[in-house]
């Protein structure tokens, strides 16, 4: 039988970076994700390998950068304001390819804002908060046993596209206990010895790592590169979790938390006899438009609901291509929605819309 | 009557040091060691600071929706803010569990069960202030058997740390005090 | 709020007792300053934020510069500060309140600013702005409160924690071989051209508290001066964090914490820099 723990999502996290061969962890402490930090300046010790705190998240992404371009397998993570200063790295890190994990426990913002969770830093993730064309590949959570789950995953993402992969959590994923199990895990074998930053032998001719490419020739090239990278990202690494979609005639829109309200919000309606069901996406980029624009043939209206002023929407919106109605739902500021706030709303739009 | 233990939603709340959080944490541990599905969502936050601290600890026989829910099952409360705050949010039907020495104001609602101990003057009388949070545990689980005893001890084992192992007898001792409490009153557990 | 009701609060009339006193027959000994907001503080209990803050109020009010005063607020325990000071303030980014102080100062010139720091806020995050802002010799004032960890985020280790100490994030004891030792700031900011007026207190004691509030009162005299940065690192403490009652922590600090960080003027300013007066 599996053998299960009860952690934190935080810890969780932290537990899976170890057990996923995580040589190298740098962060800066911040509510709600110190405990990150701390988890691994007791443990990562054990295991020999490096854990430091840096002296801002600036240093943080930049010890990611050097230690990812010497081929090692490197995270950090943050909330928030921290993640927004990284952004300039993170830039740096796609530019250069380099294959890292970045989690970010979402809180509330703008600003300082405050440490209860938000979803408000939708776009800056999957749109590209720092300079310049890149993507990142966004991986949400929605319980401890995926924040778990989804170290393995990403660290095998970032190795697989050289691209950094963003965990996107919350102040509540990452605060509240759950049952985790830790998964057998099998790192693939990944060979970076022809671009990391080893020590160059006699026999090769060096490796160096930058995003400089001062000609626009050889830039534009390097964009196209990096264009034909995000499109095999896009066709290949697209998930997302339904349910109750089968018999749906309303569809409920959200990841991370907001899912996991809306899975209640969905058994109180379907109570009252409304069928709706769950799109949950799970990669924020990719993002499932391909699945949303089917399901728009089959519900007469969709609801995104988020911790945020409307963010995702946009790219249910981009899905539906103007087929069915597309709401929106949220609550800010570290607020979070209650069930049977959203069946309000949902009935209300439903009487609205004369969709029944 | 209840959906047979299928589902439990409960909000433990008081002042930080009263133990609310580890209370729900055992809770959450000894639904985990009999196979249950559980959450446990605690508060954060510089309010915690002296202030008042609260967790929400879900156990159930299936996969938990929301880990954030504003009406609950039963209530435990350990402070008048508490009791204030979440008196209101219990479903009718439920539970209000609250520390009878502390809280002089307990609610007036009648559709509810109410049930106060004064968990407190009998930790004091055990010369252990700290186990008051087992004592009205004890008295929970008595009302609202959703886990066994069994598990709940083996749960204190894994939550205590290590070092502080040689009080699990008297953390035993406390909640077999609330579980008599709760006999003493005469309350039917709610199934 | 006139002065007369923190010496005569509620109760007496209340109690409704013959007054065995008029109130103009009481001696004014003490009072908190006018420029501090009557509230209540989010501090822990013994916490030093309170007391520095109430100094540097002090300061304000006796040199009659309410009006020209603005000071910048960082991200730490003194999050809070503009709501305790009766002053105009600014919040910046963590570690980042010298470089706004500079933007104020700058454009303001006749204005006294300063910025209340803690070590983390200004010896990790914040070194390179502080360092900047000082080697530029921003006519500002750096109020400096070390006390060894990150309070508010709830006790890791921090730049200027001592050697050994255990912290969330050291929790074998700050590893010197591996993080360094502790920054001295006022020592490595006293080498900058920039710096004129540099020096170390504590307020665990009534004598150190004295002391400190001189130190204070000497950084704002001199902004008028444009002769450079002042720069006053105070030894708090964190009771909470230090896990030690706020009496162990004032005796921590002086059985401990002076070691590593000596008390003292590192810098002052000579006699032909104050010839302006
Ligand atoms: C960019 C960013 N990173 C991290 C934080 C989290 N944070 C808030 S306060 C703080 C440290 C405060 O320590 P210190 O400056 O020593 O002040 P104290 O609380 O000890 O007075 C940190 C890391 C933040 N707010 N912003
Ligand atoms: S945590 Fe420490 S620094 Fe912050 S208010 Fe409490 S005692 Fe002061
Ligand atoms: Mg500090």
């Amino acid at each position: 039988m599996a053998e299960f723990k009860l952690m934190k999502g935080n810890e969780a996290m932290a537990e899976a970076a170890i057990l996923a061969g995580c040589d190298a962890y740098f962060g800066y402490p911040i509510t709600p994700q110190s405990e990150v930090l701390e988890y691994l300046a007791r443990e990562m010790p054990k295991h020999n390998r490096i854990v430091m705190q840096a002296e801002s998240e600036v240093a943080s992404i930049n010890m990611v950068y050097g230690a990812a371009g010497a081929g090692f397998r490197t995270m950090t993570s943050s909330s928030s304001p921290g993640i927004s200063l990284m952004q300039e790295g993170i830039s740096y890190i796609a530019g250069a390819e380099l294959p890292c994990l970045i989690v970010n426990v979402n809180r509330a913002g703008p600003g300082l804002g405050t440490i209860q969770p938000g979803q408000g830093d939708y776009f800056q993730s999957v749109k590209g908060g720092g300079h310049g064309d890149y993507k990142m590949i966004v991986l949400a959570p929605a319980s401890v046993q995926e924040m778990a789950d989804f170290v393995y995953l990403g660290f095998d993402l970032a190795d697989k596209y050289r691209n950094p992969v963003l965990l996107l959590s919350d102040g509540a994923i990452g605060q509240m206990m759950e049952k985790v199990e830790f998964k057998p895990y099998t790192r693939p074998v990944v060979d970076k010895s022809t671009w990391a930053t080893t020590g160059k032998p006699k026999s090769r001719n060096r490796n160096y790592i930058t995003s400089l490419f001062i000609q626009p020739e050889r830039m534009e090239v390097h964009n196209l590169k990096l264009e034909e990278k995000f499109k095999q990202i896009r066709e290949n690494e697209v998930r997302f979790e339904e349910i109750n979609t089968t018999d749906a005639d309303y569809l409920f829109v959200a990841y991370g938390l907001s899912a996991r309200i809306c899975q209640k919000a969905m058994d109180i309606a379907r109570e009252k006899g409304i069928n709706i069901g769950l799109l949950r996406p799970i990669t924020l980029y990719p993002y499932p438009y391909q699945r949303l624009q089917e399901l728009a043939s089959q519900v007469k209206m969709m609801l995104s609901v988020e911790l945020n002023s409307g963010q995702m929407v946009e790219d249910v919106r981009l899905g539906v291509n103007g087929k069915v109605p597309v709401e929106f739902y949220g609550r800010m500021g570290g607020m979070m929605p209650t069930p049977e706030e959203i069946v309000h709303h949902l009935e209300t739009l439903i009487q609205y819309h004369h969709v029944n | 009557m209840k959906n047979n233990n299928q589902l439990e939603e409960l909000i433990v709340a008081g002042f930080g040091g009263q133990g609310v959080l580890s209370l729900g944490m055992t809770l959450a541990y000894a639904g985990m060691l009999e196979n249950k599905e559980i959450s446990w969502m605690p508060s954060y936050g510089p309010e915690m600071r002296g202030g008042t601290a609260n967790c929400i600890t879900i156990i159930s026989a299936n996969k938990i929706s929301s880990p954030i829910i504003s009406l609950f099952d039963s209530a435990i409360v350990l402070n008048q803010p508490s009791m204030d705050k979440f008196a209101p949010r219990v479903k009718p039907g439920g539970i209000l569990l609250y520390e009878s020495g502390t809280i002089l104001k307990p609610s007036t609602r009648t559709d509810i069960e109410m049930i106060g101990i004064p968990a407190t003057t009998e930790a004091l009388k055990m010369k252990n202030t700290k186990v008051m949070n087992m004592i009205i545990l004890g008295a929970y689980l008595q009302l609202r058997p959703v886990v066994s005893n069994e598990s709940i001890l083996e749960a204190l084992q894994k939550v205590l740390p290590e070092k502080y192992h040689h009080l699990l007898p008297i953390n035993r001792q406390a909640l077999e005090r609330g579980e008599a409490m709760v006999v003493e009153l005469k309350v039917q557990p709610v199934s | 709020m006139s002065t007369e009701q923190h010496i005569l609060p509620g109760p007496v009339p209340v109690l409704n007792l013959p007054p065995c006193h008029t109130e103009e027959e009481y001696e004014m000994v003490y009072h908190k300053p006018a420029t501090m907001v009557d509230t209540t503080m989010h501090y822990c209990p013994g916490c030093a934020h309170s007391l520095v803050h109430k100094l540097i109020m002090e300061v304000v009010e006796e040199l009659d510069i309410q009006e020209k005063t603005v000071g910048v607020a960082p991200v730490g325990c003194s999050v809070f500060a503009y709501d305790y000071m009766d002053i105009d303030m600014q919040e910046a980014a963590h570690g980042r309140a010298c470089a706004v102080a500079t933007g104020i100062k700058r454009l303001m010139p006749d204005k006294y600013v300063f910025t209340y720091q803690g070590d983390g806020d200004l010896a990790a995050i914040g070194i390179a702005e502080t360092l900047h802002a000082i080697n530029r010799g921003e006519n500002i004032c750096i109020v400096f409160m070390n006390n060894a960890v990150y309070g508010m985020t709830s006790g890791q280790m921090a730049p200027t924690t001592l050697p050994g100490m255990h912290t969330t994030t050291s929790p074998d004891g700050r590893d010197v071989s591996y993080y360094g030792a502790p920054i001295k700031v006022a020592e490595l900011m006293a080498n900058l051209p920039g710096a004129f007026y540099v020096t170390r207190q504590a307020v665990n004691s009534a004598n150190a508290v004295r002391r400190t509030k001189k130190a204070l009162l000497n950084a704002f005299k001199y902004q008028p001066l444009h002769k450079g940065t002042c720069l006053v690192e105070i030894i708090g403490n964190c009771p909470s964090n230090w896990k030690m009652t706020p009496v162990e922590a004032s005796r921590f600090i002086d059985e401990e914490m002076v070691k590593t960080f000596p008390l003292g003027d590192i810098k002052i300013p000579g006699a032909e820099d104050m010839k302006i007066y």
